[in-house]
């Protein structure tokens, strides 16, 4: 699918409300023993300064693979093989290595997944934050360190005494937290978040996500937020985009993607979480995600989709606008208005 | 440290077959060859003392000279590499398999075997192990190379059983141990069928590892001349040459080849235990 | 009717630690599907090794089918073992990366003598592994690192239920899992429920999957219930304000319901819990004087509903109400409905 140089939010990409990160036809592959894996193919899309953007899609969609991309943080056997990611105009995947450096953190940063586990085990989180900082700023005094990390601290809702522990003396949701005041000690523009709730119980994964909502609310930042779980995605983010083997199949925002999706794999998505409102059967998507090194002819969905028909499977689909900032690539458009119900419905309980 | 070899074996056995592996085992290998092949086409006469005229530099009839008292060289060299390889292989194998065995034991059973397992190793661990296998060697009337590999084993199992006994302990904790347990395996069953399989590389890397120590500390003995001096190895003869000044003679063909050969096989053991770690953890190359 | 499995008066603690308050649970022998829900910290995996009997409660006894399991003789243990069957939650850690699949599967049958040789476990691996929705011929030969997550989670279902066990303890069996295969996991769950009779106990963080599969649920916090019943009612129209709580972060694709960013919640983070009084009472937004000093007695504010609540004024304090009252009633229910003689 190759998605028009066009940025999804239609904004003029060199003016001031121009897009804050503004990724074009990016590649991600992997050299594996069987072959090319194309983890990510093709992507395109616009976030512009303070908005949410929840990336959502099943294991082995790409999208870990898209996040660390976007700091150009991908380790062999993985390799970027095409497109650009412009961070306020410039691109990061040819800048020099210490200009990158320099980027990383104080213009961008990430929370990467288990990053509870990221935090160094024999060193306080004093010293862990300090390093952040120091690395970009080498002449902050420690007068100003003291005052910025206990600001830090408590932007995100944790005591300052805090920063005097050790990793293993915080509960997860707590070093989740630290972990995201490391992340926006130097104030980026873009926070990359891959799936920052993962192993968290339900009450504390809304106290991060609130805690990552304010602090991108105060510093204005733009976030990414990669995940698995659409209740998750749907609360926190402003638009949403859906990523199937390693292609963004729709992209939208979030009133009109959980309100009235495009394209059957979203609709499908969106009904396989069970609510709590009826007993109903639930609705899994049958099916496995096809091998990223043998991806079908045409549409990567079709194998699975109740809709797909024969040009489905030979013709790629390209992304079209369907409604203002509002893409999918599907077949079904621009011929219908909406989505065509599924014939997998869920069933009613007797 | 991986070097990248794209080979077409079956079963992605290719993959994994590191060129470090295979440039270690190769190193082996051709050493090996040449221990055992090696005897058979050189006489060990000519390996013995006054056999030869002596202090010939290499060239001609003594393709790596003779040294002082009248030894071939090369017949040297190919009689006493099998002979020091022989002394560090069983040491390795009674040094590394009782650590294991201990290992195995205390990471498994757990309570007063593994006390008593582990205060016995860590002590015997903080002893300077060459000291007393010094006054060890010292004190024996006859000492022979099996001798001298007993001797060496015998303060050269605590690493292992530290080895072990943690690999134990970590793979006790996982998952599949439970449901071992829940699929009605025993405790006996449980350790040398669940568990062992996954500590075996670690058991086999830990046995290239003591056989190198035990190589080195064999040497070392036997460069002190503490060794069965009678018999020919790598170790004695840098003894006989250090003894007959062969450095400050200029004879270098006496004291270079057993250096040279000395290097080859700790090169080889290193190369083959690095590049093992990668052939038993397939998944440590992939890193998607 | 005997309960399948009862515990009475459990408690469970770890010096000075409390993991589970005392409680009384009873799971009834008739296909139950009983959700423990709560937090990390508690108590309910503990609950959950308890009933497995991998551990042993520290006051109380636990029975399974009248029989003290402190007091069972070698064969009754072994008749316990195996039908009552656990699910874990890591379906990485699960398997020995040095064997193929089939080798999980077949110890099992082996061991409890369901099978002697490969021949006749086969055709029971392959009924199990096609219950789960798995193909035999996808998955057996396969290593596991050759599977997916949610394969290899359903091959675990697949072994727990070979055994054709009476009750099967699932200790978050789809948190791992991907979002959109939980749905198919849990229906193959409860279809097992609704096909083999086998009763289940699933534990979880997760009110939805709770909700959807289960028709009871206990919900623990800190190690002692705070509300238990019928999942219609504690989930439907939670009274206890942990599970209110618990029911209103749970992130729902509905955006009439959105969190906003502004409610910071007080967190029990230290871990460390009052000594006297609620356990809620710190985070409790209605907590009263009476919550610091007194420890909520449990209530039975409806029939189908037990809570532990200062709140709860006129709910029945019936003597030793416990949660074997509140389900016993509904096995009651449940059986006249279908007719079943007790």
């Amino acid at each position: 699918m190759s998605v028009s140089g066009k940025s999804v939010s239609g904004l003029n990409v060199s003016g001031t409300s121009g897009p804050i990160l503004d990724v074009q036809n990016l590649d991600v592959v992997y050299d594996t023993v069987s072959g090319p894996a194309r983890a990510v193919n093709n992507v395109s899309f616009a976030l512009r300064p303070g908005e949410r953007l929840g990336l959502i899609g099943e294991s082995g969609s790409g999208k870990t693979t898209m996040g660390t991309a976007l700091m150009r943080l991908t380790r062999a056997p993985g390799r970027i093989a095409g497109g650009r990611v412009l961070l306020d105009g410039t691109d990061l995947l040819t800048l020099s290595p210490r200009a990158l450096r320099a980027t990383r953190l104080r213009d961008i940063a990430l929370v990467p997944q288990g990053a509870m586990s990221a935090l160094n085990p024999v060193m306080r989180l004093r010293r862990q934050i300090e390093d952040a900082i120091l690395a970009h700023e080498p002449r902050t005094t420690q007068a100003q360190l003291r005052d910025r990390i206990a600001q830090l601290l408590t932007r995100v809702g944790l005591n300052p005494a805090v920063a005097d522990r050790y990793p293993h003396e915080l509960s997860g949701g707590m070093k989740q937290r630290a972990v995201m005041a490391i992340a926006t000690s130097l104030a980026p523009k873009v926070i990359v978040a891959d799936e920052p709730t993962s192993a968290l119980d339900v009450v504390v994964q809304r106290q991060v996500m609130q805690t990552l909502g304010r602090l991108q609310a105060g510093l204005g930042a733009a976030v990414v937020l990669i995940g698995h779980d659409m209740g998750l995605i749907a609360q926190f983010a402003d638009t949403v985009g859906v990523m199937y083997a390693g292609r963004l199949v729709e992209l939208g925002p979030v009133a009109a993607m959980i309100g009235s999706p495009r394209h059957p794999y979203t609709r499908l998505l969106i009904d396989s979480l069970p609510g709590i409102d009826v007993k109903r059967r639930l609705a899994g998507i049958p099916g496995l995600p096809p091998p990223l090194v043998k991806l079908p002819v045409g549409c990567p969905f079709a194998p699975r989709c109740p809709l797909a028909h024969d040009r489905c499977r030979v013709d790629l689909p390209l992304s079209q606008e369907v409604a203002p900032g509002h893409v999918v690539a599907c077949h079904l458009y621009p011929d219908n208005a909406t989505l065509p119900p599924l014939t997998i419905k869920a069933e009613v309980q007797p | 440290m991986t070097i990248a070899l794209k080979t077409r074996l079956p079963g992605g056995l290719g993959s994994r077959l590191g060129g470090t592996l295979i440039a270690g085992l190769s190193i082996l290998g051709v050493i090996a060859f040449f221990s055992i092949i090696g005897p058979f086409f050189v006489d060990e006469v000519l390996a013995q003392v006054g056999s030869v005229r002596p202090r010939q530099p290499p060239g001609g009839d003594f393709p790596l000279g003779s040294d002082a008292q009248g030894r071939d060289m090369l017949a040297l060299m190919v009689h006493a590499t099998p002979n020091t390889l022989k002394m560090g292989l069983i040491a390795g194998v009674i040094g590394g398999g009782l650590g294991s065995i201990l290992g195995l034991i205390a990471g498994q059973f757990g309570g007063w075997i593994d006390a008593v397992i582990s205060v016995i190793s860590d002590s015997l661990m903080t002893v300077p192990a060459i000291a007393i296998l010094v006054v060890i060697a010292g004190n024996i009337e006859e000492m022979s190379t099996s001798v001298m590999a007993v001797v060496v084993a015998s303060l050269s199992w605590m690493f292992t059983t530290r080895t072990v006994r943690a690999q134990v302990l970590s793979i006790r904790e996982r998952g599949y141990i439970e449901v071992a347990r829940v699929n009605g395996e025993g405790p006996l069953e449980i350790l040398f069928r669940e568990v062992m399989p996954n500590v075996m590389p670690y058991i086999v890397a830990s046995f290239v590892g003591t056989s190198s120590a035990a190589i080195l500390a064999i040497i070392g003995l036997e460069a002190l001349g503490l060794g069965a001096q009678n018999e020919m190895t790598l170790g004695n003869t840098i003894y006989w040459a250090q003894q007959s000044s062969a450095v400050l003679r200029g004879f270098w063909w006496w004291w270079a080849p057993p250096i040279v050969v000395i290097a080859m096989i700790f090169v080889g053991l290193f190369l083959t235990s690095v590049g093992f770690d990668r052939f038993a953890n397939p998944r440590l190359g992939r890193r998607a | 009717m005997t309960p399948l499995i009862e515990l009475r008066g459990v408690k469970r603690t770890y010096g000075a630690f409390t993991a589970l308050d005392t409680l009384s649970l009873s799971v009834p022998d008739r296909a139950a599907t009983i959700a423990i829900a709560g937090e990390s910290g508690s108590g309910k995996t503990t609950l959950a090794r308890i009933l497995l009997g991998f551990i042993e409660p520290t006051e109380g006894q636990v029975f399974y089918r009248g029989k003290d399991i402190a007091t069972m003789s070698a064969a009754e243990k072994f008749t316990f073992r195996r039908e009552v069957q656990p699910i874990f939650q890591d379906p990485f850690d699960v398997f020995n990366p040095f064997y193929r699949i089939d080798h999980v599967l077949e110890m099992p049958l082996y061991r409890f003598g369901l099978a002697k040789t490969r021949a006749e476990a086969r055709p029971l691996i392959e009924d199990a592994l096609s219950r789960v929705g798995l193909r035999p011929q996808d998955t057996l030969g396969r290593f596991p690192h050759e599977l997916s997550g949610g394969q290899r989670q359903r091959i675990m279902v697949a072994r727990a239920v070979l055994l054709r066990p009476r009750l099967i303890v699932a200790d978050e069996p789809v948190s791992m899992v991907d979002a959109s295969l939980r749905a198919t996991i849990l229906d193959e769950i409860r279809d097992l429920n609704r096909t083999l009779g086998i009763a289940f106990v699933y534990i979880t963080h997760d009110l939805t999957t709770a909700f959807q599969i289960c028709d009871d649920i206990v919900v623990l916090y800190q190690g002692k219930v705070a509300e238990a019943g019928a999942v219609e009612c504690v989930i439907g129209a939670p009274r206890h304000p942990y599970s209110q709580l618990l029911v209103s972060s749970i992130p729902l694709p509905d955006l009439s319901r959105r969190w906003g960013d502004d409610e910071m919640q007080a967190a029990p983070e230290q871990g460390d819990r009052p000594s006297a009084g609620c356990r809620f009472a710190p985070r409790c937004p209605h907590a009263m004087d009476q919550c610091w000093r007194v420890d909520p007695a449990h209530t039975r504010p409806d029939p189908d509903r037990l809570i532990a609540c200062h709140l709860d004024r006129e709910g029945a304090k019936l003597p030793g109400a416990d949660i074997a009252q509140v389900f016993q009633s509904r096995n009651n229910a449940a059986q006249s409905m279908k007719g079943t003689a007790t």
